[in-house]
Order: C-alpha cells, then sequence, then structure tokens
C-alpha cells in the first residue's frame, strides 16, 4: 500500500467523520429542510386554489348578485394559477413577492368573500357550503402552519449561511449556495410606516 | 450616521419579536385524557381512556383528550399544532394522531388532525362533530357530556361510522327532546295515576290529558298535543305503571349511545405509560367556539 493510499485511507476513516460533526453537512442538509417545507407551502397554496372554482360555482348559486365580489376571487385565483414558478424562486427576491402578492391578493378576495356570504342564511345552511367552508379554514390554517415551517428552516439555513463555522464551510465547499427568501408578514395585516434611512 | 441605524434596528426589532414567537409551554401527556381544566370526572377519564386505547390496539391511530386552563394568548389553531408536534402523537411516518383540544376559558374547542388523517377525519367532518355534537352540548353548560361524545363521534369518523348531523335541523330534534319530555314527565305522574285509576282506559284518558298540558305549560301546544295522544296510546298499550317506563325515551338522538361500553371493567388496564409515537401535525383540522 503506496503512502498516499494510507493517507486518504486515514482520511476517509478519520478525518471525515470528524467533519461531519462539525457541521460540514449543515448547509446541504438545511437547504434540503428548506426545500422541503416550500414544497409544502406549495402543495397547501396549491389545495386553496383547487377549491375555489367549487366554492365560487356554489355562492353564486345563492348569492349571484354579488358579481363584484366573484369576479375578484375567480380572477384572483386565475393569476395565482397562471403565475410560473422559476426555479431561482427561493433566491430571486423579485419573484418570491411577486408570489406572495398573489397569493396575498387571494387571500384578502377570499376572506371579502366570506364576509359577503354572511348575508345569505340560506347559503349558510347548505351543507355543500357549510363543507367548502370548513376545508377553506382548514387550508388557510395548513397554509398559516406551512409558511411558519418555511421561515424556521429558511431561519436555519440563512443563519448557518452567515456565522463562522458555516460560512467557512459554504466558501470552501458550496460557494454556489445562497441566502434565501423569507416570508414577511402580509402588507394589508401589517401596515409599517415607510422609513426611509438612505439620506 | 442613520445608515447604520437603520439596520441596527430592524434586527433589534426582529430580535425582540424572535421571544414571542417562540413555542408556548405544553402541560405533560400523562395520559390520552389531559384534564388540566378539570372538566372530567374519574369514571369519564377512565372510560374514555379505555376507548381511545381500543382504538389504538386495533388501529395504530393515536387520540388524545386534553383540556386547557389557558391557550397562553395564542389562537386554538396555533397552539393546536405545536401541542401534537410537541407530544409526537400519532405514530412516526403514518403522522396518525388527533388531539381533541378544549379550551374552556377561551371557549374554544378545536379538533386537530395529523397528516396521515386528514383524509378520513376530514375538515368538514371535524367541523360538523364540533358544531353538532360537542357544542351544543357545550353551551348547555355540559362540558363532559360534549366532550365525551366528541371524542367518541371522532373515533367513529376515522373509523368510518360517523354520519355528519344535520346542523340546521337541531331546532326539531330539540323539539323531539321537549316531546320526550312531555311524554317522560307524564309516564312518571301516570303511574301514580294508575294506581289510584283502576280502569287502564280511564287511567290512559287521564295521563293522556295530564301530558297535553304538561306539554302545552311548559313548550308549546303543538308538542302538548302529541305528546297527549302518544302518552294515552302509551297507556292504553301497555301496563305502566307497573314498572318504570323511562327506557328507551331518551339517548337515541345521536348515533352512539350504546356505543361507549361500560368503561369500568377494563379500567386499570393502562395506567401511564403512554407516549406519542413521533407523529407530526400540519394544521389540519377544525375550530370552533361556544
Amino acid at each position: 500500500m503506496s503512502r498516499q493510499r494510507l493517507v486518504s485511507l486515514l482520511l476517509g476513516v478519520f478525518i471525515l467523520p470528524a467533519l461531519t460533526g462539525c457541521g460540514i453537512n449543515n448547509i446541504p442538509t438545511y437547504d434540503e429542510a428548506v426545500k422541503a417545507a416550500w414544497s409544502q407551502v406549495l402543495n397547501q397554496y396549491q389545495r386553496r386554489a383547487d377549491l375555489v372554482p367549487n366554492l365560487v360555482n356554489t355562492v353564486k348559486g345563492f348569492a349571484d348578485q354579488e358579481k363584484e365580489v366573484l369576479t375578484a376571487v375567480t380572477e384572483a385565483r386565475a393569476k395565482v394559477s397562471q403565475m410560473t414558478l422559476s426555479a431561482d424562486i427561493l433566491s430571486n427576491p423579485q419573484a418570491f413577492q411577486a408570489f406572495q402578492q398573489n397569493q396575498g391578493a387571494l387571500s384578502s378576495a377570499l376572506s371579502r368573500l366570506m364576509v359577503v356570504v354572511e348575508r345569505y342564511p340560506e347559503l349558510k345552511s347548505n351543507q355543500n357550503f357549510l363543507s367548502l367552508q370548513s376545508q377553506l379554514e382548514g387550508t388557510e390554517n395548513r397554509i398559516a402552519v406551512a409558511r411558519r415551517d418555511y421561515i424556521t428552516a429558511v431561519q436555519r439555513y440563512n443563519t448557518e449561511l452567515r456565522t463562522i463555522p458555516g460560512r467557512w464551510w459554504a466558501a470552501l465547499l458550496y460557494p454556489e449556495m445562497e441566502q434565501r427568501e423569507n416570508f414577511r408578514a402580509d402588507e394589508s395585516v401589517m401596515q409599517t410606516p415607510e422609513v426611509n434611512f438612505q439620506d | 450616521m442613520l445608515r447604520l441605524i437603520g439596520p441596527g434596528l430592524i434586527w433589534m426589532t426582529l430580535l425582540l419579536a424572535l421571544p414571542l414567537q417562540a413555542a408556548p409551554t405544553f402541560p405533560t401527556l400523562s395520559g390520552r385524557v389531559v384534564d388540566q381544566a378539570g372538566l372530567l370526572t374519574p369514571t369519564t377519564q377512565k372510560e374514555l381512556t379505555t376507548r381511545l386505547q381500543q382504538h389504538e390496539d386495533s388501529t395504530g391511530n393515536q387520540v388524545v383528550v386534553v383540556t386547557l386552563n389557558s391557550l397562553q394568548g395564542d389562537e386554538i389553531a396555533d397552539y393546536g399544532y405545536q401541542l401534537g408536534r410537541h407530544w409526537g402523537i400519532g405514530q412516526q411516518g403514518r403522522d396518525n394522531g388527533v388531539l381533541l383540544i378544549v379550551a374552556p376559558n377561551e371557549h374554544k374547542v378545536r379538533i386537530e388532525v395529523g397528516y396521515g388523517l386528514e383524509g378520513t377525519l376530514t375538515d368538514a367532518l371535524s367541523k360538523n362533530i364540533i358544531e353538532t355534537i360537542i357544542t351544543p352540548r357545550f353551551k348547555q353548560g355540559d362540558m363532559e357530556g360534549g366532550i365525551r361524545e366528541g371524542a367518541l363521534a371522532i373515533l367513529a369518523a376515522i373509523e368510518g361510522t360517523y354520519t355528519p348531523q344535520q346542523r340546521n335541523r337541531r331546532d326539531t330534534s330539540d323539539g323531539y327532546n321537549f316531546f320526550g319530555s312531555a311524554v317522560f314527565l307524564a309516564l312518571i305522574f301516570g303511574g301514580v295515576v294508575r294506581k289510584y285509576i283502576g280502569n287502564r282506559f280511564l287511567a290512559s284518558v287521564v295521563m293522556g290529558g295530564i301530558a297535553w298540558l304538561i306539554g302545552f305549560l311548559l313548550f308549546s301546544m303543538a308538542i302538548g298535543f302529541f305528546a297527549g295522544i302518544a302518552v294515552f296510546l302509551i297507556g292504553l298499550l301497555s301496563a305502566i305503571g307497573d314498572g318504570g317506563g323511562s327506557g328507551g325515551l331518551r339517548g337515541n338522538r345521536y348515533y352512539g349511545s350504546g356505543y361507549y361500553g361500560s368503561g369500568d371493567s377494563s379500567g386499570g388496564s393502562f395506567s401511564g405509560g403512554f407516549s406519542g409515537g413521533g407523529g407530526s401535525f400540519g394544521g389540519g383540522g377544525a375550530s370552533g367556539g361556544w
């Protein structure tokens, strides 16, 4: 056995396991967690989008005169499903924000619809509608959970990229890894005052 | 200078916000029924524990009933899935856990469903159980009954034997209940009347009249009328007064009165030792309030 092979063997047996202990694998591991969390977010948003046509049709049967709200929901839904999600959406702030905006528009259109239907007691006692309503509630809740999981995953990943051992590993081994975009609280929910610190 | 302060302020607010988002504290998982708010009698706890355990033995699903003193300022939906994950209810990989969470102080109830059971215990079914079985009882102050029937309905739903109740038919079922009560009261009086009047026909007429009067006074003309006729017929067709005729009038409103076997017999087979299997939750289920 040549000296070189011995060295690489030693490296394999002793040094690599030691390295995994000090976080050499953290970045790819956390990256995968971010991707999985993101899939779950998309999955739940998709589930909501799938519910909308049925919901709109049911409401139409009882409250056809609420055209404005119904159209708003339909249009917001169309926008959401026409969105093409680029592969780099997680590291592209513009694309990510566009995604969030479109989904947010659907959220607010849907919540307006749910306010409007309060005026139709017949609709509110319709079993089909009640079932759809509870599914929508459940889906909104799932979206909230998926988003929170995603936020946690990204936070962990981004922190690893920016803090010391991870930062070195990234520079050394994973130079292509980028910071991931994270959700921000809905603009409609939290109106943050615009402050310009530039000058 | 502002250039430096700006990002600094943002980071500081982020840091300050972090502890607020941190997980709330959770009660310890002391068994399948965690009655922190003290709403359940030991008998019911035992009965439920037995049923829940039987269910896990046969299906592997972990169903846990929990009552809470406080939601610590959280929405019940936010608290619920975190509690489920914290305890790891359901088997790892199958995520087949369900929590029935009752927060009496916030007047909130939630059925939290693990990923793996979202297909059978759907949001719509969960909502239906909450609105037709749990909250009507809670509104009448029957916390224990609501929790017990709710938990059993959850099991029935998972096992596929739960039929959703119509929400807007509650009025008629209340009518049935009034009707039942009127008949019931009349039968009790009837027993007394029958002792003094030997003739069965005469006794039935008197009892029918009493039922009518009770129904009319307590509820409405129509209920009194039907209760009167019913009691008259019952009186004619059977020899009431020889024994209590109260059976069969109550308890058939819901699917599963005979569903929970007497829990006493097998109590004690389970004590402690229960732990979550590592299941996870993704926000499925439904919430309600009363």
